[in-house]
């Protein structure tokens, strides 16, 4: 065969070892996944043989007595996660909105954006510390003035400590999303004589919907698993929570405080299956938002 | 003698420092198509943007001068007001994406937060759409997203949407540049047609359009406006040596 100029095996061969590579790398991000799931499903047999369903619906955890329910856990879990998001989101959109929509040059977005991203990148032990010192006594003056019991760690204090903690999340994402509405769109509108505000509402928020929504199930995935700083201010109590004062536990917090503990089998098997219903939670609930986006997008 | 309904007397715009638009003072007669040609960079489409205070909207873009509508300074004049009374069509069709094509229509009803009985919406919708000559095409499907339409037909609905103001002066920048031949041919007979109601401000930098569609034309170069005359005479006996290099095509 005639030489073609430029032209070798070698470099097809090349190109296709690229390829295989990345697609070797892809499949083992795969495996990890999955292999995660059947070991919290393996080492969980244990304790699902032993205590069946009755381990989510009982009430009281009790390891000196061989009791495990984990419904106060799972209901300290969601609680807090959710309480957190809903404090987060009025801070979190308006820092998207003021980022992407209102300043997005200037210093003081530019020191605001760095701050954001610092606050993400803050370890979460600090956090913990940090909401010990101060929100700790913040919420206890709160408990003793509506006279419920003043222990100033529990659900309340949880919830404050994520929402800040996953705002940079949430306001991000959003942020980036704003700044990319398309400027045909947002000058369609204020050439039919609509204000910020109203281009805001009207067509930004419209066009970013799904986006920012999305945004609030990636804060969501990180306060439902947030170990640290939960598990230093919610006050470690194994009872079902009573009201938003009330401490409690959280999955996570539960696993990280007594995994050192678990001396027998049928113990340290349950706490693995915490596990394993917390990363079924975070399964569902990521599912499930994802079929509201598509919902959105479709419309 | 036709009444002047813009005028600008030595008005500037800037992008920062740069020096877009120098020293432009233009008489434009209601019920007239203006074209605003030029090359690429001449700052047509920004002195376009400086009559509804568009530009503006850019960071860090400056006026400087005098820009009238009828007796009042546009300039003194609230933005939002402004715009109500001068619409504008884009280079690009840019419809609502989640809007329907009845929707769009309305849309500058609905972001100004103005009510309107059930009746008096559909009265603008079937109007603005049949004086964008687009009502036959479009109206067994008033309730469809307004982007699964042609690009000829966004333009048009983007027309629709801009008279259903009704502004007294619609400016339209590169209303056909992204537009087929077809397409092209029925939005500029639809301009013909508007003169009657509005005054019409047209940037282009299709010569042929200019020459088929206005009554005036403006040339741009380099941020000056080099001539400004009925198109007739500009096409056949232009003053200035720049006009004819242009109108002969030893530049773009």
């Amino acid at each position: 065969m005639k030489p073609i100029k430029g032209f070798s095996l070698k470099k097809v061969r090349a190109e296709s070892a690229f390829k295989r590579t990345l697609v070797i790398m892809a499949l083992v991000m795969i495996v990890i996944a999955a292999g995660i799931f059947l070991t919290l499903l393996v080492q969980s047999l244990p304790s699902i043989k032993a205590l069946g369903g009755h381990y989510l619906s009982g009430k009281t955890w009790d390891p000196v007595s061989d009791i495990y329910g984990a419904l106060p856990f799972l209901l300290g879990t969601l609680l807090t996660s959710f309480l957190a998001l809903l404090i987060s989101i009025p801070f979190s959109y308006a820092i998207a909105i003021y980022l992407g929509e209102y300043n997005p040059k200037g210093w003081l977005s530019g020191f605001l954006k760095n701050i954001v991203e610092l606050v993400a990148a803050v370890p979460s032990v600090i956090y913990g510390f940090w909401a010990l010192v101060v929100l700790v006594p913040m919420v206890r003056a709160i408990e003793t003035k509506v006279g419920a019991a003043p222990y100033g760690v529990g659900i309340l204090t949880a919830s404050l400590v994520l929402a800040i903690m996953i705002i940079p999340y949430a306001a991000s994402l959003g942020r980036e999303l704003i700044r990319l509405v398309p400027s045909s769109l947002k000058e369609g509108a204020y050439s039919l004589g609509a204000t910020r505000y109203e281009v805001l509402k009207n067509v930004t928020l419209p066009y970013t919907k799904s986006g920012l929504f999305a945004g609030l199930l990636l804060s969501l995935g990180r306060a439902l698993g947030e170990t640290m700083a939960v598990t230093m201010v919610i006050g470690n109590t194994n009872i079902l929570p009573t009201s938003i004062f009330s401490p409690s536990n959280t999955m996570a917090s539960v696993i990280a405080n007594e995994f050192t503990e678990a001396d027998r089998t049928v113990y340290l098997s349950a706490l693995i299956e915490l596990g394993l219903v917390l990363f079924l939670v975070t399964v569902v609930i990521n599912l499930v938002g994802r079929m509201i986006i598509k919902r959105f997008t479709n419309e | 003698m036709e009444s002047t309904i813009i005028s600008s007397k030595n008005f500037n715009a800037y992008f920062g420092a740069n020096h877009v638009v120098k020293n432009v003072s233009i008489e434009i007669p209601q019920n007239n198509i203006i074209a605003v040609m030029g090359p690429s960079g001449c700052g047509k489409t920004t002195y376009l943007r400086c009559i509804n205070r568009m530009h503006e909207l850019i960071p860090g873009a400056t006026t400087e001068g005098e820009m009238k509508l009828h007796k009042d300074n546009i300039y003194e004049m609230n933005p939002i007001l402004v715009r109500l009374r001068i619409g504008m069509v884009f280079q690009r069709p840019n419809p609502f994406p989640n809007l329907s094509i009845y929707d769009n229509v309305i849309a500058g009803y609905k972001l100004n937060g103005m009510k309107l009985q059930r009746a008096e919406r559909d009265n603008i919708v079937e109007g603005s759409l049949r004086k964008a000559a687009l009502w036959n095409e479009v109206k067994d499907t008033l309730h469809k997203k307004g982007t699964f339409l042609s690009g000829g037909q966004q333009q048009r609905l983007c027309i629709a949407r801009a008279i259903a103001m009704e502004p007294e002066v619609l400016l339209l920048d590169e209303p056909t540049s992204a537009l087929d031949p077809i397409s092209t041919a029925s939005v500029e007979e639809l301009l013909f047609d508007l003169k009657k109601n509005y005054t019409l401000v047209l940037v282009t930098h299709n010569m042929q359009q200019a020459a088929r569609v206005s009554d005036k034309t403006a040339f741009f170069y380099l941020g000056e406006l080099v001539e400004y005359d009925k198109t007739k005479e500009m096409f056949t006996n232009p003053k200035d040596n720049r006009t004819q290099s242009y109108i002969t095509g030893r530049f773009s």
